[in-house]
Parts: structure tokens; C-alpha cells; sequence
């Protein structure tokens, strides 16, 4: 927990790939337990932002702290720190030549150095929770969308991260798949977990969300409670943007 | 017609030239296993060194780009020619009975190990950039994510063209008779020379398509079982 209260902050945040500038300068809180949801069109810099602060992208210019730490601009052993932070991708990655126990152990095994029954004991447990004790063995091309990415979740929890990002993690999966996916980090919000979470999904942002960001163009143009944003936006971008999203969901 | 199958498949010749070239051709056995046990594992290495990332790294990928131009672009019978004098001139190893059968394994190492790791190469590029980043997202280095996600999944889809490397490298372990190795088409030579017949050569190169039959059976063997999964993976 950082001095202003935040589990995560964001200062001045700004990433160009190639002289095209993704975010613009980008300041954002994320107070511990909370869920922050970030929503925008595709290319608005919702994924960047994600990946910068797990270190998958460098940042130009800015500071990020996460749990007290500053991330940004210092040697800091990486690969420590995202065993922290957890991050689940819109087409799952899971990887198609281990088994899903596999998939789940292998970070903490090779990456903390649990022992292999260890890992495998939380393993099994995480997925009897969600319900896929059965598929353990099973490789991930036999399992549905929704199974996989549920797999992916757990798979990024395996190494006890304090803070998860996910990246629009239904935005592959067929509409009948989403709920399963969806009830998962419902439940992840419930036992308190701290998440940052780029959706298309703006009854779900509603339904989870302590605090609702509008990205346009590299920058964070409106924020607020899910309330406030989704349903009396005060900027004409915003307006825009929900108004698209809804027309889009009712094709 | 009868003279030509005279030449190069009378049955007595054919029966009797057999054991000397046998006898040659255990050399090409050897030199084939020694070979690939040392291309496989230095191929990779070459390979990785090729795709490190950062500037640190950059004075080893140059020297695995050029160290794969200039053994790929220069033919083997060169190569083997140079390392056998240059060695012999400079004595590098010491001049020993086994010198001969050393500097045929240097030559075909070097050679094989350039064109060996542009396959392990092309491999590695054939995993999605994607699978990398989950795997460094989870908090693994570099280089357990290139040992436990990355090289898992491209090694296996490089296994038909690295059994075709192989096939390569068992025929030419014929050329290291131009250092004066005396190996199956060595033998073959001297039977013809001795009995004015050509079904010594026959008898080699019997041997040589014997040896390499089983290695096409079994990349075609993998190359099904991959297609049946991917299908598989496709429904």
C-alpha cells in the first residue's frame, strides 16, 4: 500500500511505438480491493496501458508504483514483479503443449521454485474451484473458449498476484461462453482481489466497477463511478462512444 | 543394355565387392552418428545466440549470422579440404591416428550446424510472439521462457526438416574420401579398380538409400501425426 492510499498509481504515463504516441499522458489511481475498469474503442491505448504496468511494455516518460514500489525508470528484477501482478489476455495464451495442470504449475514451479507437488496440490484446488478439476489432464485445444480462458485466469493466479489486469478476456469468446468467464472475476472481485480490467462489457463494468475510465486517444478523458460515466457521461466523446457500443450490441 | 548391367550389377561382383564396401561404410556410420550428436545441440545454441535480445547481446548475433553465411554458402568439400590442411599445417589437435576421422567431423559439424540452425531458427520464429509474453507475464526469465514454452513448440515443428538435414548429412559423409578417408565409396573405388566393375558403387549407394529409407518413413510418420492433430485442433 503506497503512502496516498493507492495500490497502484500512475503519474504522467506516456508510450510511443514508433513516433506514434499510444498513451498520452495517463494519471490513474487504483485504491486497494478496488476494481478499476477501463473502457474506450480498440486502439484508445486500453491494452498498452495494461501491459506497461506488468513491465511488458516499457514506459517513455512517467512514473508507475504499484504496491509502494516504483516500477518505472529503476532496475527492479521483473520477473518478481509480475509474479505479482497477473495478467489474463483477450486470446488466452495458454500454452497448447502442456496439459492444463501444466499450464497452472509451471510459473510456480520454474518461476518461484515450488515443488511439484505443491504446485500441483494449489493447482487442482484453483480449478476445482472453478469446476474443471476433470480437465486437468486434458490439453488445452480440448477445451471450449470459455474453459480456456477460465484456465488463464487460474494460471495467473497461480503465483498469489496481488493485483490482476485483464485485457477485454471476453472478447473472443461466443456470447453463450462469456457468462462462465465472467461469474470468475465477479468472484475474484468479491474476495477482494484489486483489478484492472479493460472490457467492452458495460453492464458488467456497472455491475463490478468502483471506478469507470473512458480512454480516447491515449488519454483518460472521463473517470468515475460506473454510475456517473456509463450513464450521464459529462463529455461528448463519451456520449459517442456508449451510444456506438449500445447500437453494436443490439446488431 | 547387358553391358551396362554387366558394369553395375553383375551378380558376382555385386555379391563380392560387399564386404569391403561394408567395410568403408562403417566408417560413414560413425562418422554420421558422431556428427549429428554434436550438430543437434550446437545448432540450438547457435540458434539462440542468434535471437538474443538487446545491444549487449549484439557482437554474438553478428558472429552467429556470419558464422551461418559463411559455412552455409561455402561448399562441404572445401570446408573439409581447408580444415584438413589447415589443421595438418598448423597442427591444432595434435597429429594422431584418428586425425583423418577428427577433421572429417569438424568439417561436416561446421558445415551441417550452419544450415541446422537456421531450421531450429525458423522454428523458434514460428511461435506466436504471444506465447513469449504469457510466459515472461508469469513471471519466468527469458530464458525459461524460451526453455519451457518457446523451444517445446518449435523443436517439434522443425523435426521433419532436421530428419531432412540428416538425410543430407549421411550422404555426404561420402566426401570425406577427398582427405583420404577410406569410407564406402572409397572401398567401392578400389573394388572397381581391382576388378574393372562398376557394382561396388552400386553396392554403396545400396547401402546409403538402406540407411536413409527408414529416417524418410519416419518424417513422413511425423509429419502425419502432425497434420491428423492440427486437424484435430482445427474442429
Amino acid at each position: 500500500m503506497s503512502q496516498n492510499g493507492h495500490f497502484v498509481s500512475l503519474q504522467g504515463v506516456r508510450k510511443s511505438f514508433d513516433n506514434l504516441e499510444v498513451l498520452h499522458g495517463i494519471d490513474l489511481d487504483v485504491g486497494e480491493h478496488n476494481v478499476v475498469c477501463l473502457i474506450g474503442a480498440s486502439g484508445s491505448g486500453k491494452s498498452t496501458l495494461l501491459r506497461c504496468i506488468n513491465l511488458l511494455e516499457k514506459v517513455d516518460q512517467g512514473t508507475i508504483v504499484v504496491d509502494g514500489q516504483t516500477i518505472t525508470g529503476t532496475k527492479l528484477d521483473v520477473n518478481r514483479l509480475r509474479q505479482k501482478i497477473g495478467i489474463v489476455f483477450q486470446a488466452y495464451n495458454l500454452f497448447p503443449h502442456m496439459t492444463v495442470l501444466q499450464n497452472v504449475t509451471l510459473a510456480p514451479r520454474k518461476a518461484l521454485g515450488i515443488s511439484r507437488s505443491n504446485a500441483e496440490g494449489h493447482a487442482r484446488a484453483l480449478l476445482r474451484q472453478i469446476g474443471l478439476e476433470d480437465k486437468a489432464d486434458e490439453f488445452p485445444d480440448r477445451l471450449s473458449g470459455g474453459q480456456q480462458q477460465r484456465v488463464a485466469i487460474v494460471r495467473a493466479l497461480a503465483t498469489g498476484p496481488k493485483l490482476m489486469l485483464l485485457d477485454e478476456i471476453t472478447s473472443a469468446l461466443d456470447p453463450q461462453l462469456i457468462g462462465e468467464v465472467l461469474e470468475l472475476v465477479r468472484e475474484l472481485a468479491a474476495s477482494g482481489m484489486t483489478m484492472i480490467i479493460a472490457t467492452h462489457e458495460m453492464s458488467f463494468a456497472r455491475e463490478v466497477a468502483n471506478k469507470v475510465c473512458f480512454l480516447d486517444a491515449g488519454v483518460i478523458l472521463e473517470e468515475g463511478p460506473p454510475e456517473q460515466i456509463l450513464s450521464s457521461p459529462r463529455e461528448e466523446r463519451t456520449r459517442e462512444f456508449l451510444a456506438r457500443t449500445l447500437e453494436g450490441g443490439r446488431l | 543394355m547387358g553391358a551396362f548391367l554387366h558394369e553395375f550389377f553383375s551378380p558376382l561382383d555385386f555379391l563380392r565387392s560387399v564386404p569391403q564396401v561394408w567395410s568403408g561404410f562403417k566408417l560413414n556410420i560413425q562418422l554420421m552418428l558422431v556428427a549429428e550428436a554434436l550438430v543437434l545441440p550446437l545448432a540450438l545454441l547457435v540458434a539462440i545466440v542468434r535471437g538474443l535480445p538487446g545491444r549487449a547481446a549484439l557482437p554474438f548475433r553478428a558472429a552467429a549470422i556470419v558464422y551461418t553465411d559463411v559455412f552455409r554458402g561455402t561448399p562441404l568439400i572445401l570446408v573439409l579440404l581447408m580444415v584438413n590442411g589447415g589443421f595438418a599445417t598448423l597442427n591444432f589437435f595434435g597429429l594422431s591416428s584418428n586425425t583423418l576421422f577428427k577433421n572429417g567431423v569438424i568439417a561436416l559439424v561446421l558445415v551441417y550446424t550452419a544450415y541446422v540452425t537456421e531450421v531450429y531458427r525458423a522454428g523458434i520464429e514460428s511461435v506466436h510472439p504471444s506465447q513469449r509474453m504469457a510466459a515472461r507475464s508469469l513471471g519466468l526469465s527469458y530464458l525459461q521462457a524460451l526453455r519451457y514454452v518457446v523451444l517445446p513448440q518449435a523443436i517439434r515443428r522443425v523435426i521433419p526438416p532436421l530428419l531432412n538435414d540428416f538425410v543430407g548429412l549421411q550422404k555426404d559423409t561420402a566426401l570425406v574420401t577427398v582427405i583420404g578417408l577410406t569410407e564406402a565409396a572409397t572401398q567401392a573405388g578400389f573394388y572397381s579398380s581391382n576388378f574393372v566393375n562398376y557394382a561396388s558403387y552400386a553396392v554403396a549407394a545400396v547401402f546409403f538409400i538402406f540407411l536413409t529409407i527408414p529416417l524418410a518413413r519416419f518424417t513422413d510418420h511425423i509429419i502425419r501425426q502432425r497434420e491428423r492433430r492440427e486437424r484435430a485442433q482445427a474442429v
